[in-house]
């Protein structure tokens, strides 16, 4: 027998060489040039990055006081004088919450029935088609948009009406049913992607076992993509938390959350008021309030908000990464991330 | 995978390519009647036989793992020499080797010596290396080009060509024409060398591999396994090509089909677990093999 | 079957479903467009071209009061449209670039544990809101542009056409690139880091080296990818409200390239941001039906673009390469 006569590895008087990664020296300068730009560039994203991240920290935490966090916004042209963020906010969160309360449900029924369904063809085609419209549309535009529907006389009840009769268009719940639009795409991407993804096995066996196709997507399909539904949800979220303009269009331009009527919490859904982001755009030069200070802080409280979403996102993305997805998804998110932030 | 490439950051979703034919394996011995009983090909025996590649006592390894280990052998022009043995019996890793496409992987090492004409190859610059020796995979993989771009993309990076190789000059169109008509290829694509090299057949497609192989005028041509994803007619084609080959280029197969390495191959070298067991001309290790480990595999083989 | 019958309802109700958000699509393009038609049909295809300034017709508008001469719908939107192709061309055309360059590097030139720190690097800059970049634009690089770029005598060179500060062109052009890079850089990476190893390994197998490999392989191949990321990076830019109404100027006014340097410094202010900056008049009617019809322009270029950014990425199931 021939083998187990060698040793497993080569004499000692033999060199062995290790190789690395191909050289450069060998290229012509031209290619050298562009990998030297290649270099460059990264570096030079990464530096960008960093020092975007480090000035609205520096800012962010020289004029972020914790009592700002609690107090209302005042109107006072002294920066020390006009108060917190407490009802941006509060706002925020409202708009966010009522943004994906409506966005994921429809969102995932959307991605149910282009991936499942699909039925007529022509059909599926044209809302795909829909969806990444409204993907590129600009926000500015949609907040037009839904001012136009919601200053109809008989969605009155949705915002004010003022004493001539004609209605404000202008509230919470205006805002967040437009921002739900926004966050559509992401989430029925993200969900459309997952279920692709799927192995049609797990059709297969639900099928044979006599379940239809409606009880296959909500007992099987659906629960084995939950990290993927969340993932869109969030990502949705975090672009509504970072959209101005339909703040600034649908919400109004007050500071302070104004509710409308007596009962509580309707009357504050109905109402106007303020977001992070229309509190830094008032409070920049180029609102009305010119307070960089809070500006700056509310900004960096913002960019908190974006880190910690996004920290969710790569934490929901590898807990899906399991058995389905490689390791390196993070960037395939992006592509849903579409027109706007 | 070729280990250059970074882990993808995105899933790559080859789910379905609906060009590249779905591959036919042959199994070992149990290959179609049609072609178990075709002949060995009919060989003038080469005019000149000159050794080319010099392989000395190389191992190689990927980390601690040394996979070849203390192989010798010639590869001589005028010549087919078939490797062939197992899985994992190091024959592929060697023949990437010869064109030092083993050090794509960042952590392969390897010691010995291998030479092309009298010269270490690792003093080569390792691409005018590997235009010299070129090598042809198991996969078809013409690019996403047309046919004609496919071969001119061997041609531009010849030196003394220059940059502008989009450019059709008399001398491209010549030398593109050339390579398919040594490949056996040029009557069935003459038409429409415009043609996405990705609507071509799958034997097709690998005969514009070897083409593109040859366009760049190597020296030295190795065939990691050329048949395993073709059907028995593209195999017999290339079989055919193969021999006629050998006369301008010495020829390399790696096969796991031992009627292939059988008909095709004038030496044979038989590796196990990474140690060339015997090395010695087709008739000989086919008939009479010295060593008991061949007699075994080829007679399993055989059944 | 009772199964068969509630499975024939979940699909009826998901399609009326998706027939709902194309009724919604479609509600949006006629009620915009219908909105602003009375200032397309009192402008004609004038509204598209140059006259006057456009600052001073719309401020008439918000005043109601016709300018000597003019209609109150009289507005000729030259000056923002320029505006709005110059800032997203020289930003996304810059970008492309920038993008392709980084997306080789994170793909293969970038040592693993940079690529581990690249990667959320650019997620996280695609994820922060425009607001925040129109900020850092305003309170930061503008007034180091004022200071330091714009000499004096540049100001007095233009001052009886237009003011110059640190808000114009170049910063608004600069923050744009910061904007959409991050979109670009990882669609085209995707693709790029797709391509099938054969394809390159097959390559370096001819002697091309690894940089010409990725130029005329690799890059070849993710073409579709990268067509399609420009455009989705063109439809954001040409979107861009918010930002670009806090450091472009803010003026309507069309930056003069015969001013040479200057140019560069000249104020501008793209469509959208105009939207957003008059975003308080829309009580007024003839204000409200011109800012509707620049909405609408801003729809439908937005809407073609993306369509054709679909079908760009379709191309590369070509290659069964999904991105």
């Amino acid at each position: 027998m021939a083998t187990g006569q060698l040793a497993p590895s080569p004499p000692p008087g033999l060199s062995i060489a290790r190789t690395g990664r191909e050289g450069t020296g060998s290229w012509p300068l031209v290619d050298r040039i562009a990998f030297w730009l290649c270099w460059i560039t990264g570096i030079g994203l990464c530096v960008t990055a960093i020092a975007i991240v480090l000035f609205m920290m520096v800012k962010g935490i020289s004029y972020l006081h914790l009592d700002m966090l609690v107090q209302s916004p005042a109107p006072s042209a002294i920066q020390s004088q006009s108060g917190g963020i407490l009802d941006p906010i509060v706002g925020t969160l409202i708009v966010a919450a009522i943004g994906t309360a409506i966005a994921a449900p429809i969102g995932v029924a959307l991605a149910a029935w282009l991936s499942e369904y699909r039925r007529p063809a022509w059909l599926a085609h044209t809302v795909e088609s829909a969806i990444e419209i409204i993907a590129g549309a600009p926000s500015v535009v949609l907040a037009l948009f839904g001012l136009l529907i919601f200053s109809q006389g008989f969605l009155g009840f949705l915002s004010q009406t003022a004493a001539n009769g004609a209605v404000y268009g202008r509230s919470f719940i205006a805002a967040g049913v437009v921002m739900a639009v926004l966050a559509l795409p992401l989430i029925v991407g993200s969900v459309r992607e997952a279920l692709e993804q799927l192995p049609d096995r797990l059709r297969e066996a639900s099928y044979a076992l006599g379940r239809t196709r409606a009880t296959t997507i909500r007992r099987v399909l659906l629960p084995s993509i939950r990290p993927s539904i969340a993932t869109g949800t969030v990502l949705g979220m975090g672009r509504i938390i970072g959209d101005t303009a339909i703040i600034r269009i649908l919400l109004g331009v007050s500071l302070t959350n104004q509710g409308v009527g007596h009962l509580p919490i309707i009357g504050a859904l109905r109402g106007t008021g303020s977001t992070l982001t229309s509190y830094v755009y008032e409070n920049s030069p180029a609102g009305e309030g010119n307070a960089p200070q809070k500006a700056y802080a509310a900004a960096f409280l913002l960019l908190v908000l974006v880190l910690a979403l996004n920290g969710l996102v790569t934490w929901l993305t590898n807990a899906g990464a399991g058995e389905r997805r490689g390791p390196r998804t993070a960037f395939r998110l992006l592509r849903f991330s579409g027109a706007q932030e | 995978m070729d280990p250059m490439m970074p882990p993808p950051v995105r899933r790559i979703a080859l789910d379905r390519d609906p060009f590249i034919a779905p591959p036919k394996p042959i199994a070992n011995g149990a290959a179609p009647t049609a072609v178990a009983a075709r002949p060995r090909a009919v060989r003038a025996p080469a005019p000149i036989v000159r050794e080319r590649m010099a392989v000395e006592s190389v191992w190689l390894a990927y980390g601690e793992n040394w996979v070849v280990r203390d192989v010798s052998l010639p590869v001589r022009q005028g010549e087919v020499l078939a490797m062939i043995g197992a899985s994992g019996s190091g024959k592929t890793t060697l023949l990437r080797s010869l064109n030092r496409l083993t050090e794509v992987t960042a952590g392969a090492a390897r010691a010995g010596r291998i030479s092309l004409d009298g010269n270490d190859i690792h003093e080569l610059e390792v691409n005018t290396l590997r235009r010299r020796v070129t090598m042809v995979f198991q996969q078809p993989n013409p690019f996403p080009m047309s046919i004609f771009d496919n071969v001119a993309y061997a041609l531009a990076e010849r030196p003394g060509r220059g940059g502008r190789r989009r450019r059709r000059s008399a001398k491209i169109e010549s030398a593109v024409n050339d390579a398919l008509q040594r490949a056996g290829l040029y009557d069935e694509v003459a038409s429409d060398l415009d043609r996405s090299a990705l609507r071509l057949s799958g034997g097709q497609q690998q005969r514009l591999c070897i083409a593109r192989a040859l366009a760049a005028e190597p020296e030295v041509l190795l065939l990691d396994e050329p048949c395993s994803a073709l059907d028995p007619i593209s195999t017999a084609i290339i079989e055919d090509l193969i021999v006629q080959l050998r006369e301008s280029v010495a020829v390399v197969i790696v096969t796991h089909n031992l009627q292939q390495a059988f008909r095709v191959a004038d030496h044979v070298a038989f590796m196990h677990l990474g140690e060339l067991i015997e090395y010695g001309s087709s008739e000989q290790v086919f008939d009479r093999p010295k060593r008991d480990r061949t007699r075994e595999y080829i007679s399993g083989a055989f059944g | 079957m009772t199964a068969g019958r509630i499975d024939r309802r979940v699909e009826l109700t998901l399609g009326a479903l998706a027939v709902a958000v194309l009724a919604m699509i479609a509600a949006m393009t006629a009620t915009v467009i219908a909105k602003g038609w009375p200032s397309f049909s009192h402008n004609g295809l004038s509204w598209f071209g140059p006259g006057g300034d456009v600052d001073t017709q719309l401020r008439a508008m918000q005043e109601a009061k016709a300018l000597p001469g003019h209609s109150l719908y009289y507005f000729r939107a030259w000056p923002l449209i320029w505006g709005t192709l110059v800032t997203t061309l020289a930003a996304v055309l810059i970008a492309l670039v920038i993008s392709t360059l980084a997306a080789i590097f994170l793909t293969e030139f970038a040592p693993p544990a940079m690529r581990r720190t690249l990667d959320p690097v650019i997620r996280l800059l695609a994820g922060v809101p425009s607001v925040i970049y129109g900020l850092i634009g305003i309170l930061a690089i503008a007034p180091w542009i004022n200071q330091h770029l714009l000499s004096n005598s540049r100001k007095a060179s233009v001052s009886i056409v237009v003011q110059l500060n640190g808000a114009n062109l170049t910063t608004a052009t600069l923050i744009l690139i910061v904007m959409i890079l991050p979109i670009m850089v990882a669609i085209s990476a995707n693709a790029l880091a797709a391509v099938p190893p054969a394809w390159r390994e097959g390559s370096v197998a001819l002697g091309v080296n690894r940089w010409r490999t990725i130029w005329r392989v690799s890059l070849r191949t993710a073409r579709p990818a990268i067509i399609a990321a420009t455009i989705l990076a063109t439809a954001r830019a040409l979107g861009e409200a918010v930002m670009l109404g806090m450091v472009s100027g803010g003026r309507g006014f069309a930056a003069n390239p015969l001013d040479g340097i200057t140019f560069l410094f000249e104020p501008v202010r793209p469509l959208a941001a105009t939207i957003f900056q008059n975003s308080d008049g829309l009580t007024i009617p003839v204000l409200a039906h011109t800012i509707y019809a620049i909405g609408a322009v801003l729809l439908v270029s937005a809407a073609m673009l993306s369509l054709a950014g679909w079908a760009a990425k379709r191309q590369l199931g070509r290659y069964g390469i999904r991105a």
